[in-house]
């Protein structure tokens, strides 16, 4: 791992949302920023927190605990907005807290089993192993993608 | 070498040109005997050429190439203009067009095929069209023989000098002169040898050209054709009488052989490097896989953008002002900093707005070439009146507003204007014409689509809405002139039925009207026997407006102030539900209620009042009034888009930054009656 961390290959951004560490790939990743003012946006997906001011550009935010209906919890120091940027779309994911890189080799990525009922399977890309952690790797597209199937407003 | 960093530039340009070349070619349609547009057009394609092959597109330089070939014969008055060759043009145009926009959306020049355009070039300019098969072969043996002694090309232009010149019993000679290696002003001595050259020589080339020359870009020797009433010896006498002239070599040549030859060896060269390039291209193409996509530019006046960095070095300063102040400054300094802060981002957005505004002409040229093809398509005569052209609009504005015109233009001569009898027949001038007009009117742009056509037919516009079920029979009759043609407008109208079976204008009239809304503005017909007008009233810029922002439950939202009628205040007591909408009555007429914190699903209060604050707005004829919790003020707002991903919501038209850094949503009253 070590001669192979000047590569962006298989670097993920991890996070935490409720006790979970979550990947994501490092290259859709624009910054991670601290929670600001946010703008609620009537009308939207329920899980759309709203949008920010993300430097003159006015960003959508993802709350990622509503998207994968985790319980809602306060926002608090450690909680950040991740900003991705996938096929010109910029959404910034509001997670509990990140803080770390990581690399995985591409044969330590396992495939995703069939997972537990809460999170659906749809959103994960495969495992990444790191010592005794577990991380779920997720698919941006699908994360972001048409969620009539999974709608509870 | 990387091309792709001229590609932009390259793309600019080609457009321009081919701009340029769509209006002298419409000139010359008009004015057949008018030869300085041939030339204008032999520029361009010349141009054309020239950038093409050096950015490695072999089909552009290839057909500009043949282009010119056939323009070079009308440039000499060698061939005539026709109808056919203009026609012939017209598709070289076209497919260059096609070129250009493969380009600039893929940065190659894709597949489009232009060698039957080639061929007909070739007839042009063979005159007919069985001589190909022959020509072709002379073509290569030709090359072969003469392609190592005949250094310099002889261009159809000189040929055709010499040609009459060998009529009037001048000779044509080809020379080659050596200068002495150690002459020391090679350019002045080959100065003085044209001085002494053209007493009673004409020069038709040089090779290297004559300014190379002049710039002394020429080793120790240049080659030269030229026509002369004296005999070769005598010339090279002449010649060799000059100092530093080495040697000179003369010898005469067959104007007639010259006429095939130069030709030939012109197109096969060309050949020839054609294929070369397309091979060096293909093998350039497998090592780049990535494709360029190409942003949008602007031209920007230069002075525009001195303007813009003067009133931000201003504002840096400003800010240095602001930031030197310390906790002790005087509020009178201060107060007087922010004031000038004011002016210069006041100046500041009117420069940007600057740059970014682009004249309508860039939309209004490619109508002249639309209206040809359409009065050709439909057998009427039609001349299109073109006004204020130079008239500014922003560059959003301008992406935009094409398609609708094409409509209408399209509808105005589909539709409007007769055909020839039945325009003698009423007394009309037998070709119709259609008027586009653009001007400023305080901050919005105006732009009418007039024809002096038959008008709008009333009646018929009725019988098919109701054939259409828009309207019932009994609501046809009470409804106005102006009612009725607002029909057109209505999305059932015009796919209903088959567009050629009434004269009734409504092809798409429904999409003109959605689009011109959706960009702000608004469009109003008039119509009566002796024609109709389209007029099309749009703001200057997109990008930044005049707000109200209002306060609904805790949350801030912004109004566009183009669609605000009136704010007034309405007792919650004289509000009146009839099937389950509100209404109240409003100097004599219903005013429908809608309540904002329900469509923007906040929590608010302000439904328990007394007194509701009602902003009246309007679309188009309807007006209604949204009860709002508090009104903030008037600003002027940039807007931004919610991005790609939340593309589309419900009564949310954009959003934009307030100046505490917070993001307040843009209500979209359109969307809302």
């Amino acid at each position: 791992m070590a001669e192979k961390i000047t590569t962006t290959d298989n670097q993920y951004v991890l996070f935490k949302l409720d006790n979970e560490y979550y990947g994501i790939d490092i290259l859709h990743v624009e910054t991670i920023e601290k929670v600001m003012d946010i703008t609620r946006v009537p009308h939207a997906p329920y899980y759309v927190e709203g949008v920010i001011n993300l430097r003159g550009e006015v960003v959508p935010v993802i709350n990622l605990r509503k998207r994968f209906d985790l319980p809602q919890v306060e926002l608090n120091d450690e909680s950040r907005i991740i900003i991705i940027s996938i096929e010109e779309i910029v959404v910034g994911l509001l997670v509990d807290a990140s803080s770390e890189v990581l690399q995985f080799d591409t044969e330590t990525i396992d495939d995703v089993p069939n997972f537990s009922d809460r999170l659906k399977n749809d959103y994960v890309k495969g495992i990444g192993k790191d010592n005794e952690r577990i991380i779920i790797l997720l698919d941006l597209k699908k994360v972001l993608g048409n969620t009539d199937t999974n709608e509870e407003l | 070498m990387d091309m792709n960093q001229y590609l932009e530039i390259f793309i600019e340009e080609s457009k321009e040109h081919l701009e340029n070349m769509n209006q002298s070619l419409l000139e010359l349609e008009n004015n057949h005997s008018d030869i300085s547009l041939v030339h204008e057009i032999f520029r361009i394609a010349h141009t054309l050429k020239g950038m093409s092959a050096t950015m490695g597109f072999n089909k552009v330089a290839n057909l500009t190439h043949e282009m010119e070939n056939v323009l070079q014969l009308l440039r000499s008055n060698e061939i005539e203009l026709s109808e056919k060759i203009v026609d012939v043009l017209f598709e070289c145009l076209d497919t260059l067009e096609g070129y250009i926009n493969q380009i600039a959306n893929s940065g190659e020049e894709g597949e489009l095929d232009s060698d039957y355009l080639v061929k007909k070039l070739n007839q042009i300019l063979q005159g007919e069209p069985e001589s190909e098969n022959n020509s072709k072969e002379e073509v290569s043996s030709t090359n072969e023989s003469n392609s190592n002694d005949i250094h310099i090309e002889v261009e159809e232009f000189s040929k055709n000098v010499a040609l009459k010149a060998a009529a009037e019993g001048f000779n044509c000679y080809k020379m080659q002169i050596d200068l002495n290696p150690n002459c020391m002003l090679k350019a002045a001595r080959a100065f003085i040898i044209f001085n002494t050259l053209e007493k009673d020589c004409e020069i038709l080339k040089s090779n290297p050209p004559v300014e190379d020359i002049e710039d002394e870009k020429f080793d120790t020797d240049f080659e030269l054709i030229i026509i002369s009433k004296v005999d070769g010896e005598t010339i090279r006498k002449r010649i060799m009488n000059i100092s530093e002239v080495e040697n000179v070599l003369i010898e005469e040549i067959d104007v007639n052989e010259l006429n095939i030859q130069a030709k030939d060896i012109e197109t096969v060269e060309e050949e020839r490097t054609v294929d070369t390039k397309n091979k060096e291209k293909d093998e350039k193409k497998s090592n780049k896989s990535k494709k360029p996509k190409l942003g949008k530019t602007v031209r920007v006046d230069i002075d525009r953008l001195d303007n813009l960095m003067n009133l931000v070095s201003e504002l840096i300063i400003t800010r240095s002002r602001l930031e030197e102040m310390d906790d002790s400054g005087r509020k009178h300094d201060i107060n007087e900093a922010v004031e000038y802060l004011g002016r210069i981002t006041t100046s500041l957005h009117d420069a940007v707005m600057k740059v970014r505004m682009v004249p309508i002409e860039r939309v209004f040229n490619r109508f002249p070439r639309m209206v040809r093809d359409l009065s050709k398509e439909l057998g009427k005569e039609i001349s299109l009146v073109m006004l204020g052209e130079e008239t500014e609009v922003d560059r959003t504005v301008i992406d935009e507003i094409g398609d609708p015109l094409i409509h209408l233009i399209r509808n105005s001569i589909d539709h409007g204007i007769e055909d020839p009898e039945t325009r003698k027949k009423h007394g009309k001038p037998e070709i119709g014409t259609v008027k586009l007009i653009a001007y400023p009117d305080g901050n919005s742009v105006v732009i009418e689509v007039e024809d002096d056509g038959q008008g709008i037919n009333i009646e018929k516009v009725k019988a098919k809405a109701i054939q259409n079920g828009l309207i019932t029979e009994e609501q046809a009759e009470n409804i106005d002139e102006k009612e009725a043609v607002n029909l057109l407008f209505k999305s059932g109208f015009s796919t209903a039925d088959k567009i050629s079976d009434i004269s009734g204008r409504g092809v798409g009239l429904d999409v003109v009207k959605t689009k011109i809304e959706a960009l702000g503005g608004i469009v109003e017909v008039k119509t009566s026997k002796s024609g109709s007008t389209f007029t099309i009233r749009l703001p200057l810029t997109l990008a930044i407006i005049q707000a109200l922002l209002v306060n609904v439950g805790m949350e801030k939202y912004a109004i566009p102030l183009n669609s605000i009628k009136e704010i007034v205040t309405i007792d919650a007591k004289s509000i009146r539900k009839i099937q389950e909408q509100e209404v109240v009555l409003y100097r004599n007429t219903t005013l429908p209620i809608l309540r904002m914190n329900k469509i923007l699903q906040v929590d608010s209060d302000a439904c328990d009042e007394e007194d509701l604050i009602v902003v009246v707005v309007k679309k188009g004829d309807k007006t209604a009034g949204f009860v709002v919790d508090n009104l903030i003020g008037q600003q002027e707002i940039v807007i931004k888009s919610l991005g790609k991903y939340l593309l589309g919501i419900k009564a949310i038209a954009g959003a934009t930054i307030l100046g505490n850094g917070q993001v307040a949503l843009i209500v979209d009253i359109n969307s809302l009656f």
